[in-house]
């Protein structure tokens, strides 16, 4: 490998463990995501540091050139995680609706209640 | 005929102010000791406050979610408030409020009764493209569920408790078509067809503006595809 890439490969991948950590620091990131993402910038680490790993990979997929393992492997782990954002997504916009809804039948019981005790209170 | 007070009529509306209050009155009319029910669905005129000072109960939901989540508020309505025969009636003024009744008299002998335009003697002015896909869904489910089916976008509807209880939780978010037709047979409730009459909208643009006929049929196959696929659902014990 040539060694500017891995020093940049080296670079960016501790720039994103850095990243991950603070955000998940200010709570701006639920450690629920965290370790798929730190998990993403250690794999990326190992690859730039271990470069006989990249190599026996790139035969055991049997690709020709190490470029296309990497190339195939960070598209595959975009279309899963893309996928999971998904099934995610849905079931937040199911809850959001059902949330909406009882929010809606609730505030509809509330105001008949409050036009109650005001008759109530006026009768007296 | 039996006592009408356990008779709720739901109208689902999104910015229908002007249609709304005329709406609300002939159901009055034609059914005085029913509940009327308009849900709001996140409307950014009057709607709410028409309906209202016309005497229907309003629930309004927080942003604008689509027919088919404020059709189930309503049936969310009716099992919270123990209603016994629910009717869909649109706000727009298309469904004559006096085919309630016969909606109403149709759920004696079956579960839900969908009103159709297409049974009665009157034409409508429909455009090909979605004649079409009506006429093709229509028939796709009337081959799977071996009911008659003329109307599968037929909004006007009856249902009883059993069918509310099960659609509160399970109806769909989009438009009423094809699938929620062979859902409904394929949770074990009866439906039948009625003639109905619907009149051109009264004033304003129609809620359904026709979509990409292309994109309508790809998801309606879909949808249909993936309510054969999903387990049989279950309806309450009792």
């Amino acid at each position: 490998m040539n060694p500017r890439i891995r020093i940049m490969a080296i670079t960016l991948s501790v720039l994103l463990l850095i990243v991950i950590v603070e955000l998940v620091r200010k709570r701006r990131l639920r450690e629920e995501y965290s370790w798929v993402w730190i998990m993403t910038g250690v794999v990326v680490f190992v690859l730039a540091t271990w470069e006989s790993l990249a190599v026996r990979l790139t035969h055991l997929v049997g690709a020709k050139i190490m470029a296309s393992t990497l190339f195939f492997g960070g598209l595959m782990f975009l279309t899963v995680i893309s996928l999971h954002f998904s099934t995610k997504l849905s079931q937040l916009s199911d809850q959001v609706k059902k949330l909406a809804q009882q929010a809606a039948l609730l505030t509809e019981d509330l105001d008949r209640f409050r036009e109650r005790r005001e008759e109530d209170s006026s009768q007296r | 005929m039996a006592d009408s007070s356990d008779v709720l009529v739901i109208i689902p509306a999104f910015n229908e102010e002007k249609n709304l209050r005329i709406v609300i009155e002939e159901t009055r009319a034609a059914q005085m000791h029913a509940r009327i029910l308009v849900v709001d669905d996140g409307s950014s005129d009057r709607t709410a406050e028409v309906a209202r000072s016309a005497g229907a109960t309003v629930v309004s939901l927080p942003f604008n979610l689509g027919y088919g989540v404020a059709v189930q508020t309503g049936f969310r309505f009716a099992v919270r408030g123990r209603f016994r025969r629910i009717v869909l009636l649109d706000g727009d003024g298309q469904h004559d409020p006096r085919f309630v009744g016969p909606l109403l008299e149709g759920l004696e002998d079956s579960d839900v009764v969908r009103g159709s335009r297409f049974l009665g003697a009157a034409r409508y002015r429909i455009p090909a493209t979605r004649r079409m896909g009506m006429a093709l869904f229509g028939a796709i489910a009337g081959f799977l569920t071996g009911d008659r089916v003329t109307d599968v976008t037929s909004g006007f509807q009856a249902f009883d408790e059993r069918a509310v209880r099960f659609l509160a939780e399970n109806y769909p978010s989009d438009y009423p078509d094809a699938d929620t037709v062979i859902l409904i047979k394929r949770a074990g409730l009866s439906s039948r067809e009625i003639p109905v009459e619907m009149r051109e909208r009264l004033s304003g643009t129609p809620m359904v503006s026709w979509p990409g006929s292309f994109y309508y049929v790809f998801k309606m196959c879909l949808s249909i595809l993936v309510t054969l696929l999903r387990e049989k659902p279950v309806l309450d014990p009792d």
